[in-house]
């Protein structure tokens, strides 16, 4: 016993080189655009046939990957790699890819699927493959009227957008805009709603009345938008899906700069009367107006935060146009812009950290944005004449619109749209058939 | 017995009072505060000017003053500087120099023998003393010891080996530390470097979340990696928790493709389980 207890006490004694776990904090990455492969959808001959009838589009399957390429490329985040250089086929891919194949074109994920024409209807089912990891991340199928083909790229692009980067995309939305015509003392103004790439846009309005600032609902395909009357301008609520429209009220002054509330039961706006301007809402269920600010300066642009629970507005109480936060009933008071020059159209993100805002500094505009309490202000572009950003429903992009400066006879005015994203690098003209201005960011319509 | 008690007390108590009154220490001086003295801070640059005090200002200034007129008393201060030029810049011509200079500047004759026996002493050779000689080049190499060089070629090589010697016991010592604290500097920031290009962060992801991905590896002896294993592995289907899941498969990601990583060469059971700890809040902040 002794014998063993020794032996053992002996074994203690041994010197064992033990090597602890070496850690490597990994703190930076790069920020270049994913490269990802969008594979051709593959599609039967029969369900070829049957499109290319109904939607006259030679091969539907291709024409989806497209959509979903040119999404995710406009995105910034992502870089789709040339088709001529895939080695594997859309059928065989869809099937089972060789991943060394797509590992040689240095793709990092894989996009396939299949599209097939089913009781009169489109089926679309399409796969999402990590390369390197060599393994399916998601598999999803559609099923939808033929005409609705675009809209099944966009949401497709959602889903990779989400799975690839964590946040919900912003493919499957529509913009709606002020659609300009003719030369710049005569415009005509007509509200025009798109979807965000600029197909299927629509005129929803004649332009016999002067449209401006249309604002989405949060929460359903309802747009307010501001309208002149008698040469007054009035706040109108158009419903997109039956086309019907009515007035917000009738005020005995100027109303405008109308938006809803983040759970769309609400619109927040100005009202002008002799001299000054105070914001105030409206109950859409029973009419009710209630007064929020009530200070002899001018308060306008109001904008709810995603909760509902504070209000972003600008005014000039301190002097010159600056933008402040209060509660949404009109206490606490807080001014949150401290920058040289004026600040104008806060609004405040769907996600709640940020507020963009239009600057006038120096005679340049800027797009920017800055948090909540006012810190960390970025100007994310700078321009002749730039204003009324409004976000994407992920709060990843904004959109606004920049015009051009006429020459001496007066020559070369134009109005376009413009996106940006929050690193300020990605900027990118928003084609639109006519000359554009006031966009509105539509929520997800998939939702 | 009472009356013993009252003598004994009073008789203490006035112990008590006559020690404490004539104890020093106890004594209450007043209490000697020294003045209080302004110091002028002043922030040192490469050229800090500070103002004299303004006896010394007077002082300097009749000091200068009285140079001034001693100057004045031997001879125009321009004058002399220009005839010392000239001396010193001319090497070859110096008879030409010694002829001219008192022809364009009339100098009092004293002032100009002076200078006339600078220029006499600069350029004879037999008259140079030691500190005149290392001045030129052109001397030097007359005065090249070829035994001295080889003599010093041997200190250095020596200096040298000693140095060697002291690095290797240096790396040596570095060696042992490796073996309990990691990887070295330089092989970290390699392994780190190459890494930073493999790992595209995802942009989509909040940033004030708890960011940390703790993935653990196993590698090979050439970098390859054998295993992988996500630390918190239970967080990546928890409802609400998308964002780990798209953060810990984007740091997968970097690892794969970075492989083989840039491992030391020598030292495989030391480094043969790797830890790395990505975190994205640094870059997603901005």
């Amino acid at each position: 016993m002794k014998k063993n207890l020794f032996i053992l006490f002996l074994i203690f004694l041994i010197p064992i080189k033990a090597f602890a776990l070496i850690e490597v904090d990994i703190t930076r990455g790069n920020l270049n655009p994913l490269p990802l492969a969008v594979s051709p959808l593959s599609i039967d001959d029969n369900s070829k046939k049957s499109f290319e009838n109904i939607l006259k589009k030679e091969n539907i399957g291709s024409e989806i990957s497209i959509i979903v390429e040119n999404n995710l490329r406009t995105s910034g985040l992502f870089n789709p790699l040339n088709k001529n250089a895939f080695l594997q086929a859309p059928d065989i891919a869809n099937l089972k890819p060789r991943f060394e194949d797509w590992n040689l074109i240095k793709a990092q994920a894989l996009i396939t699927g299949k599209v097939k024409y089913i009781d009169d209807k489109l089926r679309v089912e399409f796969r999402l493959w990590d390369v390197l990891a060599a393994k399916e991340m998601m598999a999803l199928a559609f099923t939808t009227v033929p005409s609705n083909w675009r809209r099944v790229g966009h949401i497709i692009s959602d889903k990779v957008y989400e799975r690839l980067t964590g946040e919900k995309g912003y493919f499957d939305t529509r913009i709606i805009y002020v659609a300009e015509e003719g030369p710049k003392t005569q415009r005509k103004k007509r509200l025009a709603i798109m979807d965000q790439d600029g197909a299927n846009n629509k005129f929803l309005t004649l332009g016999n009345e002067l449209v401006l600032t249309p604002r989405f609902n949060p929460t359903s395909q309802m747009v307010t938008y501001l309208s002149y009357f008698k040469n007054l301008p009035r706040v109108y609520l158009l419903d997109i899906e039956t086309g019907t429209q009515e007035v917000v009220g009738d005020f005995p002054g100027m109303t405008f700069a109308p938006r809803f509330s983040p759970d769309g039961k609400k619109i927040i706006m100005s009202f002008a009367k002799d001299g000054k301007s105070d914001i105030y809402t409206m109950d859409l269920e029973n009419r009710l107006v209630e007064k929020i600010t009530n200070h002899p300066s001018i308060d306008t642009s109001p904008s709810y935060s995603p909760n509902g629970k504070y209000i972003a507005f600008n005014s000039d109480r301190s002097g010159y146009q600056q933008i402040y936060i209060m509660r949404s009933d009109g206490s606490d008071v807080k001014r949150i812009s401290f920058g040289n020059g004026i600040y104008g159209t806060p609004v405040w993100s769907p996600r709640g950290d940020l507020i963009a805002f239009t600057k006038l500094h120096k005679g340049k505009f800027y797009i920017g944005v800055m948090r909540t309490d006012g810190k960390g202000e970025r100007l994310l572009t700078e321009n002749y004449y730039q204003e009324a950003p409004s976000w994407s429903p992920n709060g990843r992009v904004l959109i606004f619109y920049r015009e051009t400066k006429t020459n001496a006879k007066g020559e070369g005015f134009s109005a376009k749209l413009w996106s940006i994203d929050l690193t300020g690098y990605n900027e990118r003209l928003v084609e639109t058939q006519t000359d554009a201005s006031d966009p509105s960011w539509s929520s997800l319509l998939s939702n | 017995m009472n009356r013993s008690i009252i003598i004994s007390s009073v008789l203490h108590a006035a112990l008590i009072f006559i020690t404490a009154m004539s104890l020093p220490f106890l004594a209450k001086k007043p209490l000697d505060i020294p003045p209080i003295v302004s110091v002028e801070l002043i922030q040192i640059a490469e050229k800090t000017n500070i103002p004299f005090a303004p006896k010394a200002k007077k002082i300097i200034e009749k000091v200068k003053e009285k140079e001034k007129k001693l100057v004045s008393e031997q001879a125009p201060p321009k004058k002399v500087k220009k005839t010392k030029t000239k001396t010193v810049v001319s090497v070859d011509k110096n008879e030409k120099i010694d002829t001219k200079a008192p022809e364009a500047i009339p100098l009092p004759e004293k002032t100009v023998k002076k200078i006339e026996t600078k220029t006499e002493n600069k350029q004879n050779p037999d008259k140079l003393d030691e500190e005149v000689k290392q001045v030129s080049e052109f001397e030097k190499k007359e005065f090249v010891d070829l035994d001295n060089i080889a003599k010093l070629i041997d200190k250095a090589k020596e200096d040298t080996a000693k140095v060697v010697k002291k690095n290797d016991d240096i790396t040596q010592d570095q060696d042992k530390n490796i073996v309990t604290s990691g990887l070295t500097l330089s092989e970290e920031d390699a392994l780190k470097a190459q890494i930073f290009g493999c790992w595209s962060i995802p942009l989509g992801l909040p940033y004030n979340e708890d960011l940390l991905v703790r993935i653990k590896l196993m590698l090979e002896p050439d970098g390859s990696v054998a295993k992988t294993e996500i630390l918190d592995h239970a967080r990546m289907n928890k409802p609400g928790q998308g964002f780990y899941k798209v953060l810990a498969e984007s740091a997968l990601r970097a690892v794969k493709l970075c492989q083989p990583l840039r491992v030391p060469t020598t030292g495989y059971e030391r480094w043969k389980e790797l830890q790395l700890n990505f975190d994205a809040r640094e870059m997603l902040e901005g």
